[in-house]
């Protein structure tokens, strides 16, 4: 594992990027464990100040230093992502897997409704959700609800695995050999299964964090909250722009921009590596 | 003269990733000739470099394949090519198609999926030769098609309303459409049912029979060879080890392989049990050194495990590669 | 045809009648499941700004309310008169600005959206699809090696933080694109060219912020599929006939792998929806999604409702659409 660390690192410029924004993003993050001011409180210190060596973020017109904010905005939009990622695979893989194993009936119903998760347009639905749940939105409860809505595009993946694997010499071989079906799918299946599961982990992340940034700067969520979104809510609130103090903005802008390609880069350089297909095609020449 | 001279050729695929380069010799020193008017077959078993060996032949060399060494030479009636130094325009313009084409491997799946059949015989015919008036060409190709046995209505469908059998015809209808001098056929029968190879085969023999070109066969089929090729070749791991006239290789084959590959064929009435060959075919990004059989021959030498042997000429056109042959044991 | 039919027709408006079913249901379910009481909420609304309201005026607004709300009967009478409500275009009145029809309002703003989606998906699918195709072929050539590079960057990013960065990009730093709206506000809307012309100026920020995304991710989406489709056998046999590159790559590799690319379009119509709505949001433009925004501070019930439900009634009828447009460009499809 480590070895194919090591090899990305040596020969694939988009992991390194991925590995230094991921990690500034994280150490970010941590380093809210070390912030001298609570996130909730305002008018801590003088506001509307441009980026400088004092406040390398600036700080907004409710008098907090954004370099802070932000490292416990990054911190739970973080937490945010691996909850909602946590739950939509739980759904998915077992989604998933019992269409693809089932088949007939159960898998055409299943895929149904999953293709009308897919095509529906989820943001209205959330905008009404989140609507009605106003102010008794925590951020487990978001990451909840994003888990219940982010799991059809992985679904199908998945099952697409399990129906290929299904049909596989050993999945027979075990069937006939008498092992239990629970533990051929744990056994024999699973390390075909998990890589999926991985890849679609990062993108997943991508979609809840973006629809939490959407929801907050509808202003539909906990907004006393640090997350990104919340970030630019406020700057909106307090006419950001218009008043010049760009920074407020450009601060959640430019975290999420380098949050969202790192986890991107990691994802792809990572796919292509572990897809045989993509790394033939790559030697050509 | 010979139509095509191949001599020491060696192409290899080179590639480089992540640090790890691999070298496959896919085809490791091959000397061959193909007359006019005949039917010459390239036979052995998967991956043995057949494949590699046509696409230099029809002048399809492209990253990561690299020809390392030898010559191509082709002699058509009024001109000449080298083909590993040929330009690719000229190839365009003068040869492919119209002197050598090719009929593909799985050629289920060689027809543009969203487009008519005849759109394809367009674009052949419009790239290499241009056509002006559309509905003579439109005439003519019918005529063509008609002539190979298919039905010219075949010419309107899309390929997959067409059945397997079917577009491999008209695969060997758009190899034919100018009447080239060498047609390469890969693996024409495989994926398909005997009644159809039957078809394919004889409408390969008649139209080889009819304008006397050269037809290039390859397939593992041996039982296709026998049927339709007047010389036979044998392939192993990349290199040439036997090449003799179909009934002198097939009743008096010389090297241990071809002995092998002939004595596993069923024949009617004869009930007795095939030995099988141990070991696999190796790899060639890895071959053994000297002689590439000698991991599996049951009468291997020492001297064929340091030293590969040469391809030796002997009666009635045969040639063999074999250190028991000039070693005089067999 | 008849195969085509069943095969492919039925299916297709099958599963358009089910994302409108589950979603109407959704949209149905999700409000009686809140603890909120939205009867409660906004009597309650009311008798904080107003000063004295007798007792009487009040129970007659909860009534009023519950009926308009559609909550009066079982949930199983409320559900079919919801679908009856539907079926007659009633979305019901906007409490916000009571009573003006929340279809009116929509009406007012969807044109506005429909009109930027429109353009910046045809102008990204379009051009996004032309240089992924051209980028298999020429992957060395200098201009798309930077279409290239810059998708790839841009790729991740979300519309509303593409459409950030244009703003303070564009609108700010370099102040060569309005701030907001649509048109400056006070202008009065008619068809004439100085209007079109601001309107134009107007929108080209947020359109372009949707091009950028999504043009990004066509081509990276196309050029992917482009380099499986030149090992296809078909391809390599046009090569191998000596068939001239630009034929090659136009009417064997693009047709073809212009098919997944629709059925990609119409996968991801809802997500491309989404971020419309969102990108309306921070550039201040008059569609759905500052409608959305004005609904949500008004707590406007029955606005937010009416735009989710429409929303996915459209986004499923424009895959539908598309769907249907399939056949066109695939004749399997066409003659099973």
């Amino acid at each position: 594992m480590l070895r194919v660390i090591r090899d990305l690192l040596k020969y694939d410029g988009r992991f390194r990027f991925a590995f230094v924004f991921l990690l500034a993003v994280l150490i970010l993050a941590i380093s809210s464990a070390i912030s001298p001011y609570d996130p909730g409180r305002t008018f801590k210190v003088p506001a509307d100040q441009p980026p400088s060596l004092q406040y390398p973020f600036g700080t907004n017109s409710r008098g907090q230093d954004m370099l802070w904010w932000m490292a416990f905005a990054l911190r739970n939009s973080l937490f945010l992502g691996l909850m909602t990622a946590v739950v939509s695979r739980v759904i998915a893989i077992f989604v998933g897997l019992t269409a693809g194993y089932r088949g007939g009936f159960v898998d055409r119903a299943l895929m149904s409704i999953n293709d009308s998760f897919i095509v529906m347009p989820v943001l209205p639905v959330l905008i009404l959700l989140s609507f009605l749940l106003r102010g008794r939105m925590s951020l487990v409860m978001l990451a909840l609800i994003l888990g219940l809505f982010g799991w059809p595009w992985d679904a199908r993946l998945i099952r697409a695995q399990a129906l290929s694997l299904k049909e596989r010499a050993f999945t027979r071989t075990a069937v006939y050999s008498g092992t239990g079906s629970l533990k051929i799918t744990l056994n024999e299946h699973l390390p075909f299964v998990l890589p999926v599961v991985f890849a679609t982990t990062v993108a997943n992340m991508l979609w809840s964090i973006g629809m939490e940034v959407t929801l907050s700067v509808l202003g539909l969520s906990n907004v006393e909250l640090p997350t990104i979104g919340t970030a630019i809510f406020w700057a909106n609130q307090h006419q950001a722009l218009v008043a010049g103090i760009w920074w407020w903005l450009a601060a959640p802008v430019v975290v999420a921009i380098v949050l969202f390609l790192g986890l991107y880069l990691l994802f792809s350089s990572v796919n292509e590596y572990i897809d045989p297909r993509t790394r033939l095609r790559l030697m050509g020449g | 003269m010979a139509l095509l001279n191949v001599e020491n050729l060696r192409a290899y695929y080179r590639t480089e990733m992540y640090g790890i380069s691999r070298t496959v010799r896919a085809v490791d020193g091959i000397s061959l000739e193909l007359q006019r008017n005949e039917i010459y077959g390239v036979a052995g078993e998967s991956s043995c470099g057949k494949t590699t060996l046509i696409k230099v032949i029809a002048g399809a060399i492209k990253p990561p394949l690299k020809v390392e060494e030898g010559r191509v030479h082709y002699q058509f009636g009024e001109f000449d090519v080298d083909m590993l130094r040929i330009s690719p325009d000229d190839l365009r313009s003068n040869v492919r198609w119209k002197e050598i084409s090719y009929v593909m491997q799985g050629s289920m799946s060689v027809l543009n999926p969203v487009r008519r059949v005849i759109t394809t015989f367009e674009d052949v015919v419009a790239t290499h030769q241009g056509y002006t008036d559309k509905a003579a060409f439109l005439a003519q190709t019918r005529e063509h098609v008609r002539k190979l046995g298919l039905p010219p209505d075949v010419l309107n469908l899309y390929p997959h309303q067409l059945s397997g059998g079917m577009r491999q015809r008209v695969a060997i209808a758009l190899a034919t459409v100018f009447h080239p001098s060498l047609i390469i056929a890969d693996e024409p029968t495989t994926a398909l049912d005997v009644v159809v190879q039957r078809g394919v085969l004889q409408m390969l023999k008649d139209i080889q029979a009819e304008s006397g070109n050269t037809v290039l066969l390859v397939t593992h089929d041996l039982a296709v060879h026998a049927n339709v090729a007047d010389r036979v070749a044998v392939m192993y791991a990349g290199r040439l080890v036997e090449e003799a006239p179909t009934q002198l290789i097939f009743h008096a084959p010389r090297h241990p392989y071809t002995q092998h590959l002939i004595h596993s064929l069923p024949m009617i009435g004869d009930k007795s049990p095939r030995a099988s060959l141990g070991g696999r075919p190796p790899s060639l990004a890895n071959p053994p050194a000297g002689c590439r059989f000698h991991p599996r021959c049951p009468h291997v030498l020492d001297r064929c495990r340091a030293e590969a042997p040469e391809m030796l000429r002997l009666a009635g056109g045969q040639r063999v590669a074999c250190h028991l042959i000039t070693e005089g044991v067999r | 045809m008849r195969n085509f039919v069943l095969r492919y027709l039925i299916p297709r408006l099958g599963q358009w009648v089910m994302v409108i079913f589950l979603g109407v249901t959704l949209t149905f379910i999700i409000p009686r499941l809140s603890p909120n009481d939205p009867v409660e909420r906004q009597v309650s609304q009311i008798m904080m700004s107003g000063a004295n309201i007798n007792p009487e005026a009040v129970a007659h607004l909860r009534e009023a309310l519950t009926e308009m709300y559609g909550l009066k009967g079982s949930s199983f009478q409320q559900y079919l008169a919801y679908w009856g409500r539907l079926l007659r275009a009633d979305l019901g009145p906007s409490l916000s600005t009571f009573p003006t029809p929340v279809t009116q309002l929509i009406a007012r703003a969807m044109p506005w959206t429909l009109g930027v989606l429109l353009t910046a998906v045809l102008i990204s699918w379009i051009l996004g699809n032309l240089f992924g195709g051209l980028a298999s072929y020429y992957p060395k050539n200098p201009f798309i090696r930077v279409i290239d590079v810059l998708s790839q960057a841009v790729r991740p990013i979300p519309y509303y933080v593409m459409s950030l960065v244009m703003l303070i990009m564009f609108a700010y730093v370099i102040r060569i694109f309005p701030f907001s709206g649509a048109y400056p506000p006070g202008t009065r809307v008619q068809f004439s060219l100085p209007f079109v012309l601001t309107v134009l100026k107007h929108s080209a920020l947020p359109a372009l912020s949707l091009v950028v995304v999504g043009m990004g991710g066509w081509f990276l989406g196309m050029k992917s599929l482009t380099s499986n489709i030149i090992s296809e056998d078909y391809v390599v046999y046009a090569e191998t006939a000596g068939l001239r590159e630009n034929k090659i790559l136009f009417q064997y590799v693009m047709r073809n792998a212009l098919l997944p690319q629709i059925t990609g379009l119409a996968m991801q119509l809802g997500t491309i929806f989404s971020g419309a709505l969102i990108m309306e949001v921070v550039f201040g433009y008059p569609g759905m999604g500052m409608l959305t925004l004005q609904a949500v501070m008004a707590n406007d019930y029955s606005l937010i409702m009416g735009i989710a439900i429409f929303s996915i009634i459209g986004v499923a009828t424009s895959v539908l659409i598309l769907d249907l447009i399939y056949p066109l460009f695939d004749p399997r499809v066409r003659y099973q």
